[in-house]
């Protein structure tokens, strides 16, 4: 497969990034603080506004390095792309495809199917790992309900049913969320999933890795040739990333819930790292930012081997995989789109 | 035979890649997916070494030129070649602008490893010359490539057979390309160093109903 390259988050936000050869250098008023060649680099993610130089720009643009710019607190706000990548045909299935409600299904299926499967894994984990210290009985029994969800999901005959059971397995599966917290349950506590803003620090780290997920998700569906914004579950709506959503669905749970529960449960954050808006919202400081960063980028070094393709990969490489399972599909290669399923 | 447009033409680069397998040629040129490996950079710098739209030499009784265009409507196929040299003879040859007598061109192809034992590189330097004879409206005998590993050039003679081979591919490859396809892949022992090998995933052909069943053993799984 092929190597995976680093992601570069840029998490200062006073930098500005310019081209010195073939090389990014990141400057701090005026001073140059670190360079690195941009061949290593599969895409950068800019927290904060102070730019880059158009030269810089036009070179990601030019080697297919996505340049995205989110919030310091992680809010997307735009991404340069150079020339549309891959196959106008590619692109035309899938917009064929996702006008035909049936023939979107078996892909809904697929993705859903997976993140069923895939949540079910973290609770089942938690209940091998930590029988002792948790509510064995409350997950017990959520996993049991995604299981025959996700069975039953196989028979769903409208997009709409597919939603209806997908928004009914996350409240299931965020019900016993705080299950999975074995420390400093004090702090990191959630009364349900809540986006818009996140109010407590579990929603405020969740919502934060989503947002990178997503990032990571798009430039994979690009690279590929497919169109982030064209999605089969997702409905259309204007600046709205479906096929991401679609695909991310996979991942959420085994990239990043895992990786949340863990740095909380190992004490890698703490609440001292947020801080309350008078609005109500959560935010992580610089330092925890960082932390998560680290955590998430050393997280898609990990190796594992992916479930259909019996290929020893990198956890980061899992968008693209997907990606490409996808596009391979669409162009016949496959009578399904085997979803990612953790074992 | 049919004669095809100036949208129509493909790129004659792709015989090569057509010959070597379909697959390929299709991910490269109906799906415009491409990927670098150690062997296809190294191609690409021996290119850039040759490639020199202004050179000229002139050597007595050899011109040399660089990064020819070409094309043929009758194969349906435009090109580059690297380098053809114009050889003086009697008769037989083309007029050139400027000089006298006749001249006969022959194309030289570069490629960066060594003589294979099948023959996509002939097809490509014969494809060529095909272009080349519609163009100037001669018969060309014969080409070289020039292999970057073994520093040599190899004579290749533009045999009835060879011309026949060239001409069936670029059929088929106008009539995948109309029809959109990418055929179904093939794993062989080339496939390990084919740099599209991660995108092609050529593995996937004996699973390809296979997925129902994978989804299936999940769904029926206990974990506990």
């Amino acid at each position: 497969m092929r190597k995976l390259l680093s992601v570069l988050y840029v998490s200062t936000p006073e930098s500005y990034l310019s081209l010195e050869g073939e090389n990014i250098v990141i400057s701090v008023e005026g001073t140059k603080k670190f360079q690195i060649p941009v061949h290593n680099i599969e895409s950068v993610v800019c927290f904060g506004y102070l730019g880059a130089s158009p030269a810089l720009i036009g070179f990601c643009a030019k080697n297919g390095v996505g340049l995205s710019f989110v919030s310091p607190y992680g809010k997307f706000l735009g991404r340069v792309t150079g020339g549309v990548y891959g196959n106008v045909s590619l692109r035309k299935e899938q917009f064929r495809r996702s006008d035909d409600e049936t023939k979107c299904l078996p892909i809904a299926i697929s993705c859903i199917t997976s993140k069923l499967n895939n949540s079910r894994v973290v609770l089942e984990r938690c209940i091998r790992d930590h029988a002792e210290n948790v509510d064995t009985k409350s997950l017990k029994e959520i996993s049991a309900y995604l299981k025959i969800n996700a069975n039953r999901l196989q028979k769903c005959e409208t997009l709409d049913e597919i939603r209806g059971m997908e928004g009914d397995n996350a409240r299931a599966y965020f019900g016993v969320f705080n299950e999975l917290i074995l420390h400093q349950k004090k702090h990191f506590y959630m009364h349900g999933r809540i986006k818009r803003p996140p109010t407590d620090n579990l929603n405020a780290m969740l919502s934060f890795l989503y947002t990178i997920l997503a990032h990571d998700v798009q430039s994979a569906l690009e690279t590929v040739g497919l169109d982030p914004y064209v999605g089969f579950l997702h409905r259309d709506r204007p600046g709205r990333p479906s096929l991401a959503l679609d695909i991310m669905e996979e991942f959420r749970a085994f990239m990043v819930d895992r990786l949340v529960i863990s740095l909380i449960n190992r004490k890698q954050v703490t609440a001292k790292g947020f801080s309350r808006k008078e609005s109500g919202e959560v935010l992580m400081d610089d330092d925890t930012r960082k932390e998560v960063l680290t955590a998430w980028q050393k997280r898609k070094q990990e190796r594992i081997t992916h479930p259909f393709l019996n290929e020893k990969i990198d956890l980061g490489l899992l968008p693209y995989v997907q990606a490409l399972l996808l596009a391979r599909y669409l162009r016949g290669d496959l009578d399904l789109y085997p979803p990612f399923l953790w074992k | 035979m049919s004669h095809f447009s100036d949208d129509d033409l493909l790129a004659l680069s792709g015989i090569q890649h057509f010959a070597f397998c379909q697959r390929q040629w299709a991910l490269i040129h109906v799906e415009k997916q491409w990927a670098e490996n150690l062997r296809t950079v190294q191609g690409k710098q021996l290119h850039e070494r040759v490639d020199n739209p202004d050179f000229f030499e002139s050597r007595g009784d050899i011109l040399t030129t660089r990064s020819v265009p070409l094309s043929s409507y009758v194969l349906g196929l435009y090109g580059v070649a690297d380098m053809i040299e114009f050889h003086a003879v009697e008769q037989g040859g083309v007029k050139l602008n400027g000089r006298d007598g006749e001249w006969l061109p022959v194309p030289i192809e570069y490629k960066r490893g060594r003589p294979k034992r099948d023959n996509i590189d002939e097809v490509q330097v014969c494809a060529q010359a095909l272009c080349l004879e519609e163009m100037l409206n001669i018969e060309i005998h014969h080409g070289f490539i020039f292999y970057g590993e073994t520093r040599h050039r190899d004579k290749v003679i533009f045999h009835t057979e060879l011309r026949n081979s060239v001409e069936e591919l670029a059929k088929q490859m106008h009539s995948l390309f109309k029809q959109n396809i990418t055929p179904r892949p093939n794993y062989t022992s080339a496939c390990k160093s084919c740099s599209l090998v991660d995108m092609c995933i050529p593995k996937l052909d004996g699973k390809h109903s296979g997925v129902a069943k994978y989804i299936n053993k999940f769904l029926s799984r206990e974990l506990l």
